[in-house]
């Protein structure tokens, strides 16, 4: 049986499993803090730092932060939602997204966050950098131009042999996601799904998929993202 | 190829965390990591592709294609570039046929830049196959192609006229010089190595970490945490297995003590790993060395070797029973970020030297998950001293909040650039003086992650409760143009140098320089500098120091020199953007149909 | 406030910039708002009316489209001038959209594959000939996004903008009400 602890999120008291994620026991008290890089079931990476949260006053990202007794949570300030607001526009400004053609559009939770905290230009400099489109793999497509380096296909598909098959490559502004030519060869549809699946925007696709639900009908046409757990 | 693969990995028994090891020896037998290498090396160690990859593309100077029989990798730095690097770097680039980033068509030799090599001392600098040329002129770059050409070895290039203390010792043969302009009583005071280790076995754990509490050592790296809690924490952390990591990746621009510190006081170096070894119950050491010092290896594994066999490492040490402890060293290959204590952990498991999230720390779960200290080269040498004269003559130095000394590396506009082993709380007019500097701007305190100041607050004191520094210390003369030729440069520096994990420092360390440079072409606005400094807060959420601190060479010289910005803002009509370039935006279009 | 009750028609001028008009269109979704509209406001430079110059200084202008060549600099700088306001609408002034697709290949290769060695030009073109006539815009090196060349007041997103985020926007800017755009009319596609 587990043990419960005592803490309080946005000055209210709440209740969680001891050395539960934030995020997770946050969601189960009705208090919706965003992530991107984060994702149910695997290892927590705090790269996109968008959950960022003040845990006893000092920031720190709610997806690598573990629930102990009497930790006080301020999940929403401010300038904790300028920062939220600023780290999605700079994936904006980082990358090349083009919603527009976008297989993703409507299921993108990175558009969905844009969405949420109403952003339009970007107020940073749009850097257009030059990346590849790779269709060499027979059941995946890796679109570069859309990958926000979340890191959620790394830590989140393996292969039947529990291998990695996607890692960084590079460094810095350079860095890049990999797919293993050999570790990836014969994976199966589901596992190719999944992959597409796990990403959070259109950087993984699986080939002969896209714009398979109408608009009106995908995941944030009509409520934001979060609005399941806070309103 | 496939014969030098299986047998080095082979030497590391095929252990993946030992990933670095392997590529450093086989690029040194191969020349460079081909894709068609990193296959083969992945296929030996059973591991996919991507994940060597993801290291071997991550590290500054192992390379994918083959850099020329002489790899000349010139240092890039602010203060190479005071002395003159531009001219070395023309030089090369007339005499070599070739560009930088480029190997020349003979296969001879190819041209490099690199960040700081820790050789601030002694600008411009280069590194050719791992070979330390300081002190070059055009006419020296010549020479050196012209050598080359002539068919010299590196040795042969490198001539005889060695460097001063070790660099002469037969195992470094450099042309390095230290410069130790002040001695102080701690790290290059006279010393004896041994005295201290049979001290403290003479003392139970609790009474050595005790001792450096009350010294109140604090880490010199930088951030200041103090040793003994670190060692304390270690100590109490559950497991059997404990390390003890020196870290001597100093990579910030303008330090250079580490390299200085382990070219004359390697014993103390290792004598204060074995001391903080014996406290915390540790009984394997790594010092980790920037790839840039390499040229010490034969003599530092020489050093290692003399120690054991006096058993100052090794079994049983001192002659106690369960006090085996021993040192391996491991080299990094070229990545400022590995010097973040967990980057640097990573960096050992033969992994990206991408800094970990915490909790848990190092203390705790650190290299291998196990509990691990990580000390910085003049920490280490503190607490030999500490042991050997006592807290109370430790505490007598220093100030308030910084009890002891430390080692400044001092560089610049001034005519006695070196090492200055001072106590803490001198203030930086004492400094400059000392360093006979004239006409200074300003000075740049703790590298670019550390705060570039005016004359008008020079009569602060280098504290952690003042201008706290890792050592770094670089004078600025009045005849320098700050933006150009300092915040320019360190903003490209940590472009080059961010992991890239963190959306933050991944993303506005480009963007900055992009700003930056709008700036200093006239194109900016008071908007753009506001910007700047309103993104300093997004940074502070990063997850390691270099990232909150990245865009301090821009924030703090827009707060201490204002002038020198707002002096080269735009002065057009507000409701155009200065930084849209009519005619720049046609002249690919005009080049095309010109000769289209 | 209801939108009728506004005084004085505000002035209002409309372009096309580089992108397909599609923005425009979506204006003219408004449907019988088109009434409303033309109480509100009156148009002045704008393909709605073929008015091809500037006749008068214009309280709003509304830009679809980035700048691609150097005529789309012209007509957007002559916005600037002679607009108060000044709202960039759609995904294609707001960051350069589909043509923008572009801003990651070197210009000479955009003009050898369209003139020279795309498909449906190659062999075609034996003398190699890049058009260049004075009388034809010289292509920038990159499209840029309106707010890289001239400051701009207010954003509307969308591919197009739901007509009526942008009923919405006008009334809002006609009667000088700050616009809280609602999440059903706010989408990048």
């Amino acid at each position: 049986m587990a043990s419960f602890v005592r803490f309080t999120l946005d000055g209210r008291a709440c209740l969680a499993e001891e050395g539960a994620q934030l995020v997770a026991a946050a969601k189960e008290c009705g208090v919706y803090i965003p992530t991107l890089c984060n994702y149910p079931g695997i290892p927590p990476k705090g790269a996109c730092r968008i959950c960022t949260v003040l845990v006893n006053g000092i920031p720190q990202t709610a997806c690598t932060t573990k629930v102990v007794e009497d930790m006080a949570v301020v999940t929403r300030t401010p300038e904790l939602e300028e920062f939220r607001k600023a780290v999605v526009e700079i994936l904006f400004a980082e990358g090349n997204h083009l919603c527009p053609s976008c297989e993703r559009s409507g299921n993108c939770e990175l558009q969905a966050l844009a969405y949420r905290y109403r952003v339009t230009v970007p107020h940073f400099p749009y850097l257009f950098p030059k990346r590849d489109v790779e269709a060499w793999h027979p059941k995946l497509v890796k679109d570069h131009n859309r990958c926000i380096q979340c890191k959620r296909c790394i830590r989140g598909i393996h292969n039947a042999e529990g291998k990695a098959i996607f890692a960084f490559g590079k460094r810095g502004d350079k860095v890049v996601i990999n797919i293993d030519p050999e570790t990836s060869k014969n994976i199966s549809d589901e596992l190719a799904q999944r992959a597409m699946d796990i990403c959070p925007v259109g950087a993984i696709l699986r080939k002969g998929k896209g714009f398979d639900t109408p608009i009106g009908r995908r995941k944030y046409d009509h409520q934001p993202i979060g609005s399941e757990v806070q309103a | 190829m496939e014969k030098n693969i299986e047998a080095i990995t082979a030497k590391y028994r095929g252990d993946a965390t030992r990933l670095m090891d392997i590529l450093i020896d086989i690029q040194d037998e191969l020349g460079c990591l081909t894709p068609a290498t990193v296959a083969r090396i992945a296929g030996v160690l059973g591991i996919p592709q991507v994940d060597v990859e993801q290291t071997v593309s991550f590290y500054h100077f192992f390379a994918r294609e083959p850099r020329g029989r002489f790899a000349v990798y010139l240092n890039d730095s602010v203060v190479a570039n005071f002395y003159g690097r531009a001219e070395v770097a023309a030089a090369f680039e007339i005499a070599a046929g070739c560009r930088f980033g480029e190997v020349s068509a003979d296969g001879l030799l190819g041209l490099f830049h690199t960040a700081c090599i820790g050789m601030s001392d002694q600008e411009p600098a280069a590194l050719i196959n791992g070979q330390v040329f300081p002190r070059l002129t055009p006419d020296k770059a010549r020479a050196l192609v012209a050598g080359m050409r002539a068919g010299k070895t590196i040795e042969e290039l490198k001539g005889d006229k060695y460097g001063d203390g070790q660099n002469s010792h037969p195992l470094v043969r450099a042309l390095v010089k230290n410069h130790i302009r002040q001695r102080g009583p701690t790290v290059f005071s006279d010393y004896t190595p041994g005295i201290a280790l049979a001290k403290v076995t003479a003392m139970t754990s609790a009474e050595v970490i005790a001792a450096v509490k009350s010294a109140s050592v604090r880490g010199r790296g930088g951030a200041g945490f103090p040793t003994g809690m670190k060692w304390e924490f270690a100590r109490r952390a559950p497991g059997d297995v404990k390390y003890i990591f020196c870290n001597a990746d100093e990579g910030e621009p303008g330090t250079f003590k580490d390299r200085v510190i382990l070219t004359e006081r390697p014993q103390m170096v290792f004598e204060g790993m074995a001391i903080a070894a014996y406290a915390v119950g540790a009984d394997h050491g790594i010092l980790y060395v920037r790839n840039e010092y390499r040229y010490l290896r034969a003599y530092l594994e020489q050093v290692l070797a003399v120690l054991r066999a006096q058993n100052l490492l090794g079994e049983r040490i001192g002659g106690q029973a369960g006090f085996d402890f021993d040192i391996s060293i491991q080299f990094g290959a070229g990545a400022y970020v590995c010097g973040e204590e967990s980057a640097l952990i990573e960096s050992a498991e033969g992994k990206r030297g991408e800094p970990r999230d915490r909790p848990p720390f190092p203390v705790e779960k650190g290299y291998l998950q196990r509990p691990t200290v990580v000390n910085n080269v003049e920490t280490l040498c503190s607490a030999v001293q500490v042991v050997l004269k006592g807290a109370e003559w430790y505490n007598r130095m220093g100030t308030e909040q910084s009890k002891g000394t430390k080692v400044l590396c001092v560089s610049g506009d001034c005519d006695q650039p070196g090492i200055y082993e001072v106590e803490w709380g001198f203030a930086v007019n004492d400094i400059l003086a000392m360093a006979k500097a004239r006409d200074v701007q300003a000075v740049q305190v703790g590298g670019p992650s550390g705060a570039c100041i005016g004359p008008d607050e020079f009569g602060r004191v280098l504290a952690y409760e003042d201008l706290a520094t890792g050592g770094s210390f670089i004078i600025i003369g009045r005849h320098r143009d700050i933006l150009r030729d300092v915040v320019l440069n360190f903003a490209r520096f940590f472009r080059e140098e961010s992991c890239g994990s963190c959306v933050p420092c991944r993303a506005l360390t480009g963007m900055a320089q992009v700003v930056l440079e709008r700036i200093i072409a006239g194109q900016g606005t008071a908007e753009d500098v506001a910007r700047l400094q309103a993104w300093q807060k997004i940074m502070r959420n990063n997850r390691c120091g270099l990232g909150q601190t990245a865009l301090n060479p821009i924030v703090t010289t827009i707060r201490n020199f204002r002038p020198l910005y707002e002096a080269r803002l735009s002065r057009g009509d507000p409701r155009f953007v200065p930084s849209f370039d009519l005619p720049a935006a046609v002249r690919d279009y005009e080049a095309a149909v010109a000769n289209g | 406030m209801s939108p009728k009750a506004a005084k004085t028609r505000k002035i209002i001028a409309t372009t096309s910039l580089a992108g397909c008009f599609g923005c425009h269109m979506s204006l003219l979704d408004i449907d019988e708002r088109l009434f409303d509209l033309i109480e509100l406001v009156e148009f002045n430079k704008s393909p709605f009316d073929d008015i091809k110059t500037f006749t008068r200084e214009c309280d709003i202008g509304l830009v679809e489209g980035g700048c691609c060549n150097d005529e789309n600099v012209h007509v957007l700088t002559e916005f600037r001038k002679h607009c108060k306001t000044l709202v960039a609408f759609g995904e294609c002034a707001l960051m350069g959209g589909l043509p923008a697709l572009r801003n990651t290949i070197p210009l000479r290769e955009c003009l050898e594959e369209a003139y020279l060695h795309g498909p449906t030009v190659a062999g075609r073109n034996p003398q190699g000939l890049i058009p260049s006539d004075p009388d034809i815009p010289k292509i920038l090196n990159r499209v840029y996004p309106c707010h890289e060349v001239v400051k701009i007041d207010y954003f509307l997103p969308g591919c197009p903008p739901s007509a009526d985020l942008i009923w919405d926007a006008l009334v809002a800017l006609v009667t000088g009400q700050e616009l809280e755009p609602q999440y059903r009319t706010f989408k990048f596609d």
